[in-house]
């Protein structure tokens, strides 16, 4: 049963050749999709182009359900899964930092990295942007730390947090994801078309 | 010329079928390694390796980089820093197969490269303290967050979007 390697039914020394097939995969889905693009990445905020929306839900749910049937047939443990600890506080600053990173820069660290892949320059320079910050946030660590380090909630998941079924989560962000795909070409009708 | 910008256009995958696909990967990586995705982790172990070579008493007296120092191992021998690899790769072939392959600066013909540049240098270097701070990026705490339910996956995704349209109107001059 799943996960493979971590339960030694794939050995351990192939996790790094998985890695760059799983990163291939990852780099080109992006690319064909138009997310080496920082303009068609914006454009989610400005109402021209809703391919980020598109991707990410879309993924997300087809995750969450693959996931999810594949722990009720068995094949995978999903409590195996590594779930990201909540920090409260340091999610949501740490996204509203990254909210305003993203419409100044117009990237996020994998678009970025496809970016560059391609040769946009705009890329080079937000991924070297990137390192800056990363140096900067370890340099200041100190000072940030407790901001960091506080209000740890564990692994938690939203079934923990809201108290209901696995499936009706699912079931409604699904709702939800379909709900704003219809809103977004919607929006789109109405907004100017913007070209580039 | 004209038909080759035209074609341009039109050669991205729809993006259901994008999030499709990538819905299907991040089931493949989780079944297999019982982690997600990721990205900003790479250039972490990227910083973290140049300053240990740089200042090596500096980064192991540092609470953040001596986290990721390991005694006679790199930082640089880590299961994101190849996964990156990949990524390079992987989206140099998809521009290479669509002749999206080119060295420009691209940007809204109502500002000039020089502006788009400096706006990409903060934006880069906003979202690489917001990754940190978070623990990660849109790719590592909010996509594989949400693929697994995590409660800080889901507040880190509607930070991010939330800010972004909040802030949106300010940047407006960028991109439209």
């Amino acid at each position: 049963m799943g996960p493979l390697i971590p339960n030694g039914i794939i050995p351990e020394d192939w996790n790094y050749i998985i890695a760059i097939l799983i990163g291939f995969a990852f780099g080109y889905i992006l690319e064909a999709s138009g997310f080496s693009s920082s303009r068609k990445l914006a454009g989610v905020f400005y109402g021209y182009d809703f391919a980020v929306l598109k991707v990410f839900f879309t993924s997300a749910v087809v995750a969450v359900i693959g996931l999810y049937y594949m722990d009720y047939l068995n094949w995978v443990d999903i409590s195996q899964l590594f779930v990201q600890p909540t920090y409260l506080w340091a999610a949501i600053i740490g996204g509203m930092i990254m909210g305003v990173g993203f419409l100044a820069g117009g990237f996020c660290p994998g678009t970025s990295l496809c970016a560059v892949a391609i040769g946009k320059i705009d890329g080079i320079v937000f991924t070297l942007g990137l390192t800056i910050g990363i140096f900067i946030f370890s340099e200041s660590f100190s000072a940030l730390e407790p901001l960091f380090e506080s209000s740890n909630l564990g692994n938690i998941t939203l079934v923990d947090s809201l108290g209901i079924s696995p499936y009706w989560i699912i079931f409604i962000f699904t709702i939800i994801a379909l709900v704003a795909f219809y809103f977004s070409d919607w929006v789109r009708s109405k907004v100017k078309k913007v070209f580039y | 010329m004209v038909e080759k910008k035209q074609l341009n256009r039109h050669v991205y995958w729809n993006p259901y079928f994008g999030g499709f696909v990538l819905g299907l990967l991040i089931i493949l990586t989780f079944y297999l390694t019982g982690r997600g995705l990721g990205a900003s982790g790479a250039l972490k172990s990227g910083v973290v390796t140049v300053v240990h070579t740089v200042a090596p008493t500096h980064a192991e007296n540092n609470v953040y980089y001596s986290k990721f120092i390991k005694e006679g191992e790199s930082p640089m021998n880590n299961w994101l820093v190849f996964e990156a690899i990949g990524v390079l790769l992987g989206a140099f072939l998809s521009g290479a197969f669509t002749g999206r392959l080119k060295l420009k600066v691209q940007h809204s013909p109502k500002i000039t490269s020089r502006r788009r540049l400096v706006f990409a240098l903060i934006g880069g270097v906003l979202f690489g303290i917001g990754a940190q701070v978070a623990r990660g990026c849109t790719s590592g705490a909010a996509l594989s967050g949400m693929a697994v339910l995590s409660t800080g996956g889901f507040i880190t995704m509607l930070a991010i979007f939330g800010t972004g349209y909040a802030v949106a109107y300010f940047f407006r001059k960028n991109w439209i």
